[in-house]
């Protein structure tokens, strides 16, 4: 009697269920924790706030110059973001979203990918575009809409870009959407012999984002028709005004990962080193399973939601202040970087100036570019032969044109912004 | 022009009902329409099947996708078979998400295949649908052309028998109203195969809205038909039986009863022209038109609700147009009543248009006494 008692429960095999290897326990119990001791998931981190590698990790493996390039781009965002802020606020352009205080976390991921891995971005990624190689030009292009958008050609909000040099699917706004299709086309990589096992779909969306059905679905379907799906979850803090504490009761985003038998990691997201080597594993394993893994990175969204957005409504103006000065993913990477010696004050100031110039340029001469034709209009509704009611309606601007188009004021005004003045249209 | 209220349409569809003892919507169950002797004919359901089958054999970027399309061979078996021809890479049983699944389909194809997604009916794909209309039907235009978006969303549309308000909804309209995507609203089992096939190789995304109580329905196919590489014109509508005194225009099962009207108001002498739209978007207006011309009246025949309807559109713009000028009487829209289906047998078949309904509205228009 005495040496049964002493026996812990779990060692005495009761078999397990015909249809699962579920152990048959006498015990009542309940649980809420994916961790085997109840506690929170933890978060991986390489650097602290000085940036110094803290104790026990690893440097992901990195030289000078790749160090110093994803720097630049981090130090580009917030450069950009500032002017374009700024060029809404004066009405220029209709929208804008900035990435301030995500920089690590977008930069970090978008560094650990292939050039040719294909990106679902969920809007505030314009970072892995720019590291990719996306000009200024081509930022200003899309924001404002002019004859060069060749990405969305005047049809999308700012911000909401696409490239397919770039492997960059272009963004949709409706929340969340892009999760399961994330699913679809890392399906179809799998299905090209040219890609298969080299490169997967990357999809990044916020934590607000994560409580969409499609959220669930994306994931579901990454692990049940197996794909190679990376999911980048960028966990804020915030999904506009709503903060992460009331998005959801459990564990974070990592907590459901295992739920859908998905390999997961969480990140200090304000931490690039952290974010580029968990990225890169995650990448790893996604190609050698071909299925969905789960990255959350934890960072702070430090700027208003968008430009329709004005978060002190709902967040005291010193927390904002602190979390800047306390966790700010950009000096916390330069002082690594000062610590290599690949990186110096007389650095950043020559660099800043130049990224201010030459973003500074982009954004006067976009500006003033014309528009694009506008017979764009009526083009790319539908792929190969154009249905009768396109037709139609070109016919009828197109003739508006013809009985206005040369005498009255405001028409002949408006024409002018449009490249061709709409020749092309009168000629077609 | 005629615009009833809805109400109006239920208690038309009450006063005809009475007149019969069988609802004619059962007709279409035990009556084929092999009317005319032909060499070879098919259910809706093989000529459906069929037109998977050839495009899958002639290109390796389609696939099916769907809730039990695989093992159990579609809910309807209209992906019978094509599990064991083509294996579990192309025809894929998914879990149960719409939404889930039809962004799974519009991501692979926005990433270069072809998906068929199969829905187990039109009416479960409301979870979908922000897929279908905002990702699959605009991407190709807010990317500027870019991103093509070729994607078949198909599966059972409309009421089918005895399965209540949420099995029984017709999209036609629906998915009509949106510029991006096509819409497909097939009758015959050549409209099946030609339409669908042309769907499979179409650049953009398409959505194709079957009938439950049509896939048992055994069709002549000619010898054309049989061929892999026939195909039907989207945006086309097909005149399937020619008159000079009235022109009715339905879309999928109702062609069924308008066919069987335009028999009986034969036997008066009235010859009806019935038009099968096939194609919702792009409408074949231009063929409305030249009937209507030709017969100066005009009746639509549809299963959705009335309002903001496919008949609704389609009088909008005979009215916008010159064919105004030759209608004699108001044009008038058969529908569906303004009411959710109801479930109890006699009251569901109180709720859709059938034959004598159609009847009594070609004659109303005639000025004819019932």
């Amino acid at each position: 009697m005495f040496r049964i008692s002493r026996l812990p429960t779990f060692a005495v095999s009761h078999g397990h269920l015909p249809t699962s290897q579920s152990p048959i326990t006498p015990k009542l119990q309940f649980f809420n924790s994916v961790m085997e001791d109840g506690k929170q998931i933890p978060t991986y981190r390489v650097l602290d706030g000085t940036g110094k590698v803290i104790e026990g990790a690893q440097l992901p493996d990195i030289d000078e110059d790749f160090a110093r390039r994803i720097y630049q781009n981090m130090v580009k965002l917030p450069i950009i973001d500032t002017l374009l802020y700024n060029v809404q606020r004066q009405g220029k352009i209709s929208f804008y979203m900035t990435a301030y205080g995500e920089e690590a976390a977008i930069l970090g991921s978008a560094a650990a990918l292939a050039a040719d891995d294909e990106i679902l971005g969920q809007y505030r990624e314009m970072g892995a575009l720019l590291w990719r190689g996306f000009s200024y030009d081509e930022v200003m292009a899309q924001c404002f809409g002019n004859c060069e958008d060749t990405g969305t050609k005047g049809k999308q909000m700012p911000v909401h870009f696409g490239s397919r040099k770039y492997h960059y699917h272009t963004i949709s706004s409706p929340l969340a959407t892009q999760i399961p299709q994330a699913a679809g086309v890392a399906y179809a990589l799998k299905r090209d012999p040219s890609r298969r096992g080299r490169n997967c779909a990357a999809v990044y969306f916020g934590e607000g984002a994560a409580s969409e059905g499609d959220f669930h679905a994306g994931m579901l379907l990454a692990s049940t028709i197996p794909s190679p799906t990376l999911f980048i979850a960028r966990n804020n803090g915030f999904a506009i005004s709503t903060p992460a504490s009331e998005q959801y009761h459990g564990d974070g985003i990592a907590a459901r990962g295992p739920g859908y038998g998905v390999q997961t990691i969480r990140v200090d997201g304000n931490d690039v080193l952290a974010v580029l080597a968990a990225v890169r594993e995650a990448r790893k394993l996604c190609l050698e399973e071909g299925r969905g893994v789960l990255v959350e990175a934890m960072t702070y969204r430090v700027g208003h939601h968008s430009t329709s957005d004005d978060s002190f409504a709902y967040r005291p103006r010193q927390e904002v202040e602190d979390r800047k000065r306390v966790d700010n993913p950009i000096a916390r990477f330069r002082l690594f970087l000062e610590s290599q010696g690949w990186w110096n004050a007389e650095q950043e100031e020559s660099y800043k100036a130049e990224v201010k110039k030459e973003v500074m340029q982009a954004f006067k001469r976009a500006e003033n570019l014309p528009r694009l034709e506008l017979q764009e209009m009526f083009t790319d509704v539908y792929g190969g032969d154009e249905p009768w009611n396109i037709k139609e309606q070109r016919e009828e601007l197109k003739a508006l044109l013809k009985k206005y188009g040369n005498t009255w004021e405001p028409w002949k005004a408006e024409l002018k912004k449009y490249r061709g003045e709409g020749k092309e249209l009168l000629e077609a | 022009m005629a615009s009833r209220t809805a109400f109006g349409a239920l208690l038309r569809a009450r006063a005809a009902a009475r007149t019969r003892a069988v609802p004619s919507s059962f007709a279409t169950r035990r009556r084929g329409y092999a009317t005319q002797q032909s060499e070879h004919s098919m259910t809706v359901r093989e000529a459906l099947n069929a037109a998977m089958e050839e495009e899958m054999l002639r290109d390796e970027t389609v696939f099916i996708l769907g809730e039990e399309v695989a093992r159990y061979n579609g809910a309807y078996k209209v992906t019978k078979g094509l599990l064991d021809k083509f294996g579990e890479k192309r025809v894929v049983d998914t879990p149960i998400t719409e939404m889930g699944f039809a962004g799974l389909a519009t991501g692979a194809a926005l990433a270069g295949l072809r998906p068929i997604c199969e829905f187990m009916t039109w009416n479960f794909a409301m979870q979908a649908i922000d897929q279908i209309v905002n990702s699959a039907g605009k991407t190709y235009y807010m990317s500027g052309g870019n991103v093509p978006c070729p994607v078949v969303f198909r599966g059972p549309n409309g009421a089918a028998a005895g399965v209540a308000a949420q099995h029984s909804q017709d999209y036609a309209a629906w998915y009509g109203s949106v510029p991006g995507l096509k819409v497909i609203s097939p009758w015959s089992a050549e409209d099946c195969k030609g339409l669908l096939k042309a769907a499979i190789r179409d650049p953009n995304p398409v959505v194709f809205l079957e009938n439950e109580m049509m896939y048992g329905v055994t069709f002549p196919m000619s010898q054309e038909a049989m061929s892999d590489n026939f195909l039907l014109e989207i945006g086309k509508a097909k005149i399937e039986r020619e008159g000079s005194d009235i022109t009715i225009v339905a879309h999928s099962k109702m062609v069924t009863h308008s066919l069987e009207a335009a028999e009986e108001l034969a036997k008066e002498g009235i010859k009806a022209e019935v038009v099968n739209l096939r194609s919702i978007r792009p409408l074949d207006i231009d063929t409305i038109k030249k009937s209507v011309k030709k017969t100066n009246r005009l009746v639509t025949v549809e299963g959705g609700f009335p309002g903001f309807g496919v008949g609704s559109e389609i009088c909008a713009q005979i009215v916008e147009s010159e064919a105004f000028d030759y209608l004699d009487a108001p044009v008038e829209r058969v529908t569906g009543a303004d009411v959710p289906t109801p479930y109890a047998h006699n009251l569901e078949a109180l709720a859709f248009p059938d034959t004598p309904l159609i009847v009594k509205a070609a004659k109303r228009s005639l000025y004819r006494a019932n």
